[in-house]
């Protein structure tokens, strides 16, 4: 990186001072087509330019950068997966892996917001009517508007099935009562994606999704929550009390709601390990400057075996992530029967390796490592939801259970 | 000026060259450079070139761009970069990798006199050196070879179609020059900002045209001019020294004249 090439130094020998020519062991371009080598340069140069220098302002100031979205629009962010039709970019899950990657190494907190309104944009691309495809998808490629998606509501998280947000047809709109939590995005975003049940039907089957647009009527805020982290992102309750929307607005079947959301939040998954990725790279990239040039006991860290055996361990940490983010990818772009467990297993993995990662990386600073000075403390705080979004990691476990108890083993298979 | 539309056709050079962020190697051998397995990139120069020649284009006084490039078969990387960044077609001229080691920017200021005499352009743009030689020559050259006026580190490009109005960066400050059309130019650093290859533009990219000539079918003469006597690494820096105060130090840079005695 930039970073490292400014801050490595010359000294005799030792192994801190062997410079190699080629890349290291961990380089995020590994496996990758010339054509996603390309993508991967552009998220890149985008995430080092335009985001990293206002990720801590964004932080202190709890700001989503409205302008940086917008160029994120114009190279074909904002629709990464969507059918070019209506605009969308096309590309495949991988190059969205590999973009939100890149992008989470600039500010995890704005790409892991960008992964989700990409999620938005895909339900309504996938589900959506051609009318509702032509009005929406274009303004949501571009970032001119932004998207939310909202499931979780105050009694209901990991228990998604159990939403209590209703709605009764009354002519030409639903009539939408409820609340729902922890809305990323809320405040900014225009179009919010929300799954809800049709008033009386229980369980999953009673649930639908429709798109509710801002200024709707009876629709409203919720305060802006503070948070650890994500804080250039606002998180928010959003309230429906009578809030009448189209039918029109409705993404899909009157009984699809809970398959849209499955279907969404495998890509979710898959999202956000790929920014837990990010955070993990620059951390370590962060601490391997930092070997190289603090001294104790007339000594460089790198010298020091420890730090040497951490950091392999660290780096392994990150390879491994990655393995399984790129498989899950290709599941999903393959549409293989086991994309699910792949994504549940990538999510798990990638979300708490990378949070250790990045706290050893941080233990590796020593002091500087808690200094608000110092990035690493951000990458730390904002990538730690993701072992909770997206589905708990307890939840993961839990869909991977189900395959491997569901299914036949390959003992079976003679 | 006054713009009117424009027809014209742009070629841009671009080279593969090893990318500027790697601290290169000498071979132990002393005959050049370490690039296998090194990271190689579009030469910066170039793509400020290309975007340029994209820019003519939005403005519709350009009708097409075609991409230029001379080497081994990894030329077709920064090929597919130039067409993600607006190139319309693009043009490999592959010669072995013996060859491009020996590559000289007579060799390919000829092969591009080659391949004008068989398509019209009105405008060869490249950058004004490669960062692994830096010999600044090519454009030279190609001017000469075929007779036409040639505007080197451009910081600033207008047209009205029939001629160029370029502002050079020399020496003296800024030079502006009235060129008549067809051209050889060059692009200095501050021309402009190269932009981002889009997603949907990366991914058009390998739909565009790509054609392959051979220098042979071309007819080029690829005899080196030059032979490489040694490559070998500047002197490492020498240790500095304290003294103790200023005139101490005053007289040490007299002694050693730094300063004037």
């Amino acid at each position: 990186s930039m970073l490292s090439r400014c801050l490595s130094r010359l000294s005799s020998s030792s192994l801190s001072s062997l410079r190699a020519l080629n890349t290291y062991c961990i380089h995020p371009n590994e496996g990758l087509t010339a054509e996603q080598k390309e993508i991967q340069t552009t998220a890149r140069s985008f995430a080092m330019n335009e985001m990293r220098p206002g990720m801590v302002k964004w932080d202190e100031e709890e700001s989503l950068p409205l302008d940086v979205l917008r160029k994120a629009g114009d190279l074909g962010f904002g629709a990464l997966y969507c059918d070019v039709e209506y605009g969308g970019s096309g590309g495949s899950r991988t190059d969205a892996s590999v973009v939100f990657e890149q992008l989470a190494m600039g500010c995890t907190s704005t790409a892991a917001y960008i992964s989700i309104h990409n999620m938005c944009a895909w339900m309504i691309d996938t589900y959506g009517s051609a009318a509702l495809r032509e009005k929406h998808i274009p303004s949501l490629a571009s970032f001119e508007n932004l998207a939310s998606y909202c499931l979780t509501e105050p009694d209901s998280g990991s228990d998604a099935a159990a939403l209590r947000t209703s709605a009764v047809k009354k002519g030409d709109y639903y009539v939408v009562n409820g609340s729902k939590a922890f809305i990323s995005g809320a405040g900014q975003s225009s179009k919010y994606v929300v799954m809800m049940r049709h008033e009386g039907q229980p369980g999953p089957k009673g649930i639908f999704c429709l798109l509710v647009e801002e200024g709707m009527e009876g629709f409203s805020l919720g305060k802006k929550e503070k948070k650890v982290g994500w804080n250039s992102q606002p998180t928010r309750i959003i309230n429906f009390e009578d809030c009448k929307v189209p039918i029109s607005n409705q993404i899909g079947g009157d009984n699809e709601g809970f398959n849209i959301a499955m279907a969404g939040i495998n890509g979710g998954r898959l999202n956000i390990a790929s920014c837990s990725l990010g955070a993990a790279q620059m951390s370590v990239d962060i601490a391997i400057d930092h070997l190289k040039v603090r001294k104790q006991f007339n000594t460089k860290l790198a010298d020091m075996q420890w730090h040497q055996f951490k950091l392999a361990e660290l780096a392994t940490k990150i390879s491994a992530s990655r393995l399984m983010v790129r498989r899950a990818a290709l599941s999903m772009d393959e549409n293989s029967p086991q994309k699910a467990a792949h994504c549940a297993m990538a999510k798990l993995f990638a979300t708490e390796n990378c949070f250790e990662v990045v706290s050893g990386a941080m233990q590796m600073l020593g002091g500087y490592g808690m200094l608000k000075d110092f990035p690493l403390q951000q990458f730390m705080r904002d990538c730690r939801v993701h072992q909770v979004i997206e589905g708990t990691n307890e939840i993961m476990r839990l869909v991977i259970a189900r395959d491997l108890l569901t299914k036949p083993t390959a003992l079976s298979d003679a | 000026l006054a713009v009117i539309q424009g027809r014209m056709r742009v070629l841009v050079g671009v080279k593969r060259v090893v990318d500027y962020a790697v601290k290169v190697r000498v071979k132990p051998d002393k005959t050049g450079v370490i690039t296998e397995g090194v990271q190689h990139s579009i030469n910066p120069f170039d793509e400020i070139a290309l975007e340029e020649a994209v820019k003519l284009k939005e403005k519709k006084q350009a009708t097409e761009v075609v991409a230029f490039s001379m080497g081994g078969a990894k030329c077709q990387e920064v090929l597919r970069t130039a067409l993600a960044k607006g190139a319309d077609k693009a043009i490999h001229v592959e010669i072995s990798d013996e060859d491009v080691s020996k590559l000289e920017p007579l060799h390919v200021a000829r092969t591009l006199r080659k391949i004008i005499e068989n398509d019209k352009f009105d405008i060869v743009f490249l950058g004004k050196q490669a960062i692994d030689d830096d010999a600044s020559q090519t454009g030279s050259l190609l001017a000469g070879m075929l007779n036409w006026p040639q505007a080197l580190y451009a910081s600033k490009v207008e047209t009205d179609g029939q001629s160029l109005k370029v502002t050079r960066e020399i020496d003296g400050g800024l030079d502006t020059i009235k060129v008549s059309l067809p051209a050889v130019l060059s692009a200095d650093l501050r021309l402009n900002e190269p932009r981002y290859a889009t997603l949907p533009n990366i991914m058009k990219a390998k739909k565009k045209p790509l054609e392959k000539k051979s220098a042979k079918d071309l007819g080029v003469d690829l005899a080196p001019q030059t032979t490489v006597l040694e490559v070998s690494e500047p002197p490492v820096r020498q240790a500095g020294g304290f003294v103790d105060d200023v005139s101490t130090l005053i007289t040490r840079l007299k002694e050693k004249g730094f300063v004037k005695a």
